[in-house]
């Protein structure tokens, strides 16, 4: 499949600061591909080389075959965007904002439907400044789909948002993707990560660290799973000398053990063969966040 | 013009009238100046020759075309630069830069805004000049309009330069008041400048604003045109003109 985003050996730095270092990934079509990690870990600057908002300092990249730096021009009406700390003029009205931009870029059609779906009609009137918090974000989504881009880039779009509010985000971004856009979603929340992205790529301190499906991502980086077990007996000695076993601890009745995934029917083998069939074997795999956590390190908020 | 500038520009126009503060800068206190001065100092020409004030003639004569000046400062200055700064502040600019706005378009249409607005100021002050006041019609109306033309150019410019250079919206409020000000009093919008001290008159000579309160002065009172002015004045536009566009960021 060919890619509708390719970066390659991208860094940028300012002045002392090295931003980003060397990135390379690829967007495919139709997917929400998301670029994850702590906040200054170059995420935005990435998005913005790519959106031929900041020129790189070495490296390149290619979005829906164009170069986003000498063909911005031409590129700019494919994309949409909704930009980290970007606001709109306070006073402006709901539907002025629509009416604007859909006039600045070709493609830009009637603004009557959009307005209705991301359910702003009733504050068509309302300015920017009294909107929520996520009325404003509806709004600048909105705004960034208006001249029906293939690609959309949304950074840090959730930041701000009480709970229902983010979630009511993460369905219309759902159905972004459902509406055959690409979604380019920066975020630092390891949750929104795992519940939207098709693929992702993890970023620390300007590098690339992984990238995969998030179930990839935890194959890669994170091959060990616990399984915990309630035993009667206190003999337990053939559990711990189980091949694969790379840790065992008991409290009371329970039994941990954490290894390689094989693991797993081995541990339910032994305890048949020694006549326990516990009731409550529960085998606890890694989630993405075990995976982020150990690629970015612990001292993530 | 490009369909999209047009609309950014008529929206530019639209949020200006929503903001408090520069409508009552730009349309009401010049007004609110000319009334009270006017009724001061009303419109009898000072006698004798010389160093006599107003230069001679009669002070509501003298300073009608002066707070055309004025207006037009408040808009230009008070009102377009601390909105462009809050607009590279907030992120305004760089949404826009996203959807393919360019710098020629954010400047032109805060120069339009600039332009239209002072010029219902200006107009508004005229008219309430004719209707309240004595004041005399201007010597040469024609000559008047495009000395009117060039010194709004050349002040929304300027504010355009004030809008590109200052790092916060605070501080472009404060600088834009203080010169408005500055220029009221040391310009000959304010006392006459006959009769300010040495030091501050020559300060006012170095102003900015002076070449543009005479340039407007000149067809009013005499029927004639300020060549040196208006030159001072063209180059002022050129210069704050290019510096503005090379000093201009998107944040």
């Amino acid at each position: 499949m060919r890619p509708v985003i390719s970066v390659s050996h991208l860094s940028k730095s300012y002045g002392n600061l090295v931003a980003v270092s060397d990135v390379s990934f690829e967007v495919y079509e139709g997917e929400i591909f998301g670029l994850l990690g702590p906040n200054g870990a170059g995420k935005t600057t990435t998005v913005e080389c790519v959106q031929g908002l900041r020129v790189p300092d070495s490296g390149a990249a290619e979005v829906l075959g164009l170069d986003p730096h000498t063909q911005g021009d031409r590129l700019r009406p494919l994309i949409g965007s909704q930009l980290q700390e970007s606001s709109l003029p306070q006073r402006l009205k709901v539907w002025e904002a629509l009416d604007l931009f859909s006039s600045l870029l070709p493609g830009g059609g009637p603004w009557g439907e959009v307005i209705e779906q991301w359910g702003l009609t009733e504050k068509a009137d309302a300015s920017f400044g009294s909107l929520s918090g996520g009325q404003r974000q509806r709004l600048l989504v909105a705004l960034a789909l208006i001249n029906q881009p293939k690609v959309v880039f949304l950074d840090e779009m959730t930041t701000g948002l009480d709970p229902a509010a983010r979630r009511a985000t993460w369905q219309l971004i759902g159905r972004i993707r459902d509406a055959g856009t690409t979604v380019v979603l920066v975020t630092h929340f390891m949750d929104e990560a795992e519940r939207l992205c098709d693929r992702l790529a993890v970023v620390n301190r300007g590098s690339l660290v992984a990238a995969g499906t998030p179930a990839e991502l935890i194959a890669q980086h994170h091959d060990r799973v616990t399984v915990r077990v309630s035993l009667d007996s206190s003999d337990w000695a053939w559990l711990q000398s189980l091949p694969g076993v790379d840790r065992a601890e008991r409290r009371g009745r329970t039994v941990e053990l954490v290894g390689p995934p094989t693991m797993v029917p081995w541990v339910g083998k032994v305890l048949v063969d020694h006549g326990c069939v516990p009731s409550d074997m529960a085998v606890i795999r890694p989630t993405l966040e075990d995976v982020y956590l150990r690629l970015v390190g612990e001292e993530v908020e | 013009m490009r369909g999209s500038l047009a609309k950014l520009t008529w929206v530019e126009i639209k949020l200006f009238l929503r903001e408090p503060v520069t409508v009552i800068f730009t349309l009401a206190l010049p007004l609110m100046v000319l009334y009270v001065l006017g009724g001061v100092f009303g419109n009898e020409a000072a006698g004798g020759g010389g160093d006599v004030v107003y230069r001679g003639y009669g002070p509501t004569d003298f300073y009608t075309p002066a707070y055309v000046a004025l207006a037009v400062a408040g808009v230009a200055l008070i009102g377009v630069p601390a909105h462009l700064v809050e607009y590279r502040e907030i992120g305004v600019l760089r949404r826009f830069r996203a959807s393919s706005v360019r710098q020629w378009d954010v400047l032109v249409s805060q120069l339009v805004v600039s332009l239209v607005i002072a010029t219902v100021g200006a107009g508004l002050l005229v008219t309430a000049a004719f209707l309240f006041t004595d004041v005399t019609v201007p010597q040469a109306p024609g000559l008047f309009l495009v000395a009117y033309g060039l010194g709004a150019v050349a002040l929304a410019v300027l504010g355009l330069l004030l809008g590109t250079v200052l790092p916060s919206a605070r501080a472009a409020q404060s600088v834009g008041l203080l010169l408005w000000f500055v220029f009221m009093f040391l310009s000959g919008a304010g006392p006459p400048p006959e009769v300010l001290p040495s030091s501050l008159r020559t300060i006012g000579d170095w102003l900015p604003f002076t070449p543009v309160v005479e340039l407007l002065q000149e067809p009013w009172l005499r029927g004639g045109w300020a060549t040196t002015q208006s030159l001072v004045v063209a180059a002022l536009v050129l210069v704050a003109a290019g510096i503005a566009w090379w000093a201009y960021r998107w944040e």
